[in-house]
C-alpha cells in the first residue's frame, strides 16, 4: 500500500512531467476573470429574482377598491356600505379607508391645491389586505360582490400596478441568468483550447510515454491534474472578487432607502449556490480537459 | 526456441507514396540478438517502428508475443508496448526531466510504487556509468551519456523484446563496443535484441548474433532467412 511519503513523492513525479508552475501561464487568470463575471451574473439573478419574488408576495394579498362617485356625499355614503360589505366578506382579512387628506397629498404634486379642494371628484379609495392563499380566486369573489353593490365599484388588485416592474426584473433575471450559462460555455471552450495548447506542446513528451506503454487515461490524467489545479486557483481568485465587490453593491442598495432596490438581496442558499460556482467551475476544466486530451490521444495510434 | 516476432508480407505506405516496406516476411525467435541492416533510406527505422508499435502496417501480419497486433485493439496496445523497450535513434529523452526521472518513466507507466522505484533506477544510472548524474538534465549531458540514458530507460522495465534505432550512430568506437557489451548483458538475460545499424564491423564485433539486410524496403534476402554475419558463421 502506499505511504503519504509515496503519494506526494508521485504527485511530485507527475508534476514533474509537465513543466510551467502554479500561475505561470494565462490560464489561471482567464478562468479567474470569467468566474468573476460568471459570479457576478449569477449574483444579479439570483438577487432579481428575489426581489421579484419579495415584491410579488407583497403585494399579493393586497388590492384598492374605487369609489368613483361624483357626488361628494353620495361617495362617502357607498365607500361606509363599500367599507362594511368588506369587512363581513370571505377572504379579507382588513380593510381600511384611505384618509382623504393623504390622498390629497400623493395627488398635489400633478393637480396642485385642486387636489383637496374637493372641487374635484376625487375617487374615495378603500386599501384591502386579503388572507393568504390564491388571491386571484379571492379577487374575483370580491369583484362579484362589488358589482352587486354598485356599478360605480372598482377593485384594482396591487400586483397589477407593479407588474412591469416585475416583468422588467424577472426578464434582467433570467438575462443574467443567460449569461452565467454563456460564461460557463466559454469557460469550457476556454479550457478545450487550453488543453489542447497544452497537449499540443507537450507532444513530444506524450509520444515518449506512449511508446513506453502509458494509456491515454494515465496521459490525460496528467492534464486534468493541471488544469484542474489551475481552475480552482483562478475560481477562487474571481469569486473572492466578485464576493467582495457583491458585498460592496448590496451595502450602496441597502442605502438607497428604496422598497424595490432594497429587496435586491442574497439571502444564504443564494451565497451558497455562488460559492458552488468555482467547485463547478473546477469540475468543468477537470472533465472537459479529460475529453479534449483524451480525444486528441484517440487520433494518435 | 519459439518465434516472439513473426512478420507476413508486410507493406508500409505513407499516405500516397509508393511502399516504403514491401512483402517484408520474417521471424525471430525469444532470445535472439538480431542486427537489421541496409544503406540510409532502405527502411530499417520504419520496420523498428512497426516493431515497437509506433505505426500500423498497410498490409500484411504482424504477430508479436504471438498475438496479432494489426488488428489489436489500440487500448491493448499499452500492455504490448510495455514488454518493447526502445532505444530511438534521437534518444527522444524528456528535456525537462533529470536523467533520473527519464530513466524511471517505464516504472511510473507500469504503475510502480514511488519507494519501490529508486533502487532499480539508481542500479541502472551506475550499470551504465553514470552514478552520479543521475539529477543532470539531458541538455547537460554529453552525446554519449544521452545515449546510456536512453538505453537505461529502455531496459530497466526489463523488456522481452529491445529495440535500437543505430544506437551508435552519435558515439565513438570506445562507446559503441561498450554499447554492445551492455546490450549482450542483457541478451545473455533473455532479452531479444534488434539493432538497427550500418556499421558493419560492429556487427561483426557480436558474436551468435544473426543479421537481416534491408534494400529499398525489402528484405534482401527473398526467402526471409536470417543470415549470419561472415565472422560469426557456425558459431550460433
Amino acid at each position: 500500500m502506499a505511504t503519504r511519503v509515496d503519494r506526494r513523492a508521485a504527485a511530485a513525479a507527475r508534476h514533474r512531467l509537465l513543466p510551467g508552475g502554479r500561475l505561470a501561464g494565462p490560464m489561471p487568470w482567464i478562468i479567474a476573470i470569467m468566474m468573476f463575471l460568471t459570479v457576478l451574473a449569477a449574483a444579479a439573478a439570483l438577487g432579481l429574482g428575489a426581489a421579484v419574488r419579495s415584491m410579488s408576495a407583497d403585494l399579493a394579498g393586497r388590492a384598492s377598491v374605487q369609489v368613483v362617485e361624483a357626488d361628494g356625499q353620495a361617495r362617502d355614503l357607498l365607500a361606509a356600505r363599500t367599507l362594511r360589505a368588506l369587512r363581513g366578506a370571505d377572504g379579507v382579512r382588513a380593510a381600511d379607508p384611505v384618509d382623504p387628506a393623504k390622498l390629497a397629498d400623493q395627488l398635489r404634486p400633478w393637480l396642485g391645491d385642486a387636489a383637496s379642494s374637493g372641487d374635484l371628484p376625487v375617487p374615495a379609495l378603500i386599501d384591502v389586505m386579503l388572507t393568504p392563499g390564491d388571491a386571484d380566486a379571492k379577487l374575483d369573489r370580491l369583484r362579484r360582490l362589488l358589482g352587486g353593490l354598485s356599478p360605480k365599484l372598482r377593485i384594482e388588485p396591487h400586483a397589477a400596478f407593479l407588474l412591469p416592474l416585475a416583468g422588467l426584473l424577472t426578464a434582467l433575471g433570467w438575462l443574467a441568468a443567460g449569461i452565467v450559462l454563456l460564461m460557463i460555455l466559454a469557460t469550457g471552450a476556454v479550457v478545450v483550447l487550453a488543453a489542447r495548447g497544452a497537449h499540443d506542446s507537450h507532444r513530444g513528451t506524450i509520444d515518449v510515454l506512449h511508446l513506453m506503454g502509458s494509456t491515454d487515461v494515465q496521459i490525460a490524467r496528467l492534464f486534468q491534474r493541471r488544469i484542474g489545479l489551475d481552475a480552482l486557483m483562478g475560481g477562487a481568485l474571481g469569486f473572492s472578487f466578485a464576493a467582495l465587490v457583491i458585498l460592496l453593491i448590496g451595502l450602496r442598495l441597502s442605502a438607497t432607502g428604496s422598497d424595490v432596490v432594497g429587496a435586491v438581496s442574497l439571502d444564504p442558499r443564494g451565497w451558497l449556490l455562488l460559492a458552488a460556482l468555482p467547485i463547478f467551475g473546477v469540475i468543468l476544466a477537470t472533465l472537459t480537459a479529460r475529453w479534449t486530451v483524451l480525444r486528441a490521444l484517440g487520433r494518435a495510434l | 526456441m519459439s518465434a516472439i516476432v513473426q512478420f507476413e508480407n508486410v507493406g508500409l505506405r505513407y499516405g500516397l507514396d509508393s511502399e516504403t516496406l514491401s512483402d517484408v516476411s520474417f521471424s525471430l525467435a525469444g532470445g535472439g540478438f538480431y542486427f537489421l541492416t541496409g544503406a540510409s533510406g532502405a527502411g530499417k527505422t520504419s520496420l523498428l517502428k512497426l516493431l515497437y508499435l509506433a505505426q500500423r502496417p498497410s498490409r500484411g501480419v504482424i504477430r508479436l508475443f504471438g498475438e496479432d497486433v494489426v488488428t489489436l485493439p489500440r487500448k491493448r496496445l499499452p500492455g504490448f508496448r510495455r514488454r518493447i523497450g526502445v532505444v530511438f535513434q534521437d534518444f527522444r529523452l524528456v528535456p525537462h526531466l533529470s536523467a533520473y526521472d527519464n530513466i524511471a518513466l517505464p516504472l511510473r507507466v507500469s504503475g510502480m510504487e514511488e519507494g519501490e522505484i529508486d533502487a532499480p533506477v539508481v542500479e541502472m544510472l551506475n550499470w551504465v556509468g553514470l552514478g552520479d548524474r543521475g539529477q543532470a538534465r539531458p541538455a547537460t549531458l554529453s552525446g554519449g551519456e544521452q545515449q546510456r540514458v536512453a538505453i537505461a530507460r529502455a531496459v530497466i522495465g526489463r523488456p522481452e523484446i529491445l529495440v535500437a534505432d543505430e544506437p551508435t550512430g552519435n558515439v565513438d568506437a570506445d562507446m559503441a563496443r561498450r554499447l554492445m557489451t551492455l546490450f549482450e548483458a542483457l541478451n545473455r538475460l533473455g532479452t531479444t535484441i534488434v539493432v538497427a545499424t550500418h556499421d558493419l564491423p560492429l556487427i561483426a564485433q557480436v558474436s551468435g548474433a544473426q543479421m537481416m539486410r534491408l534494400d529499398k524496403g525489402r528484405l534482401a534476402d527473398p526467402t526471409g532467412t536470417l543470415r549470419y554475419p561472415p565472422n560469426s558463421q557456425g558459431r550460433a
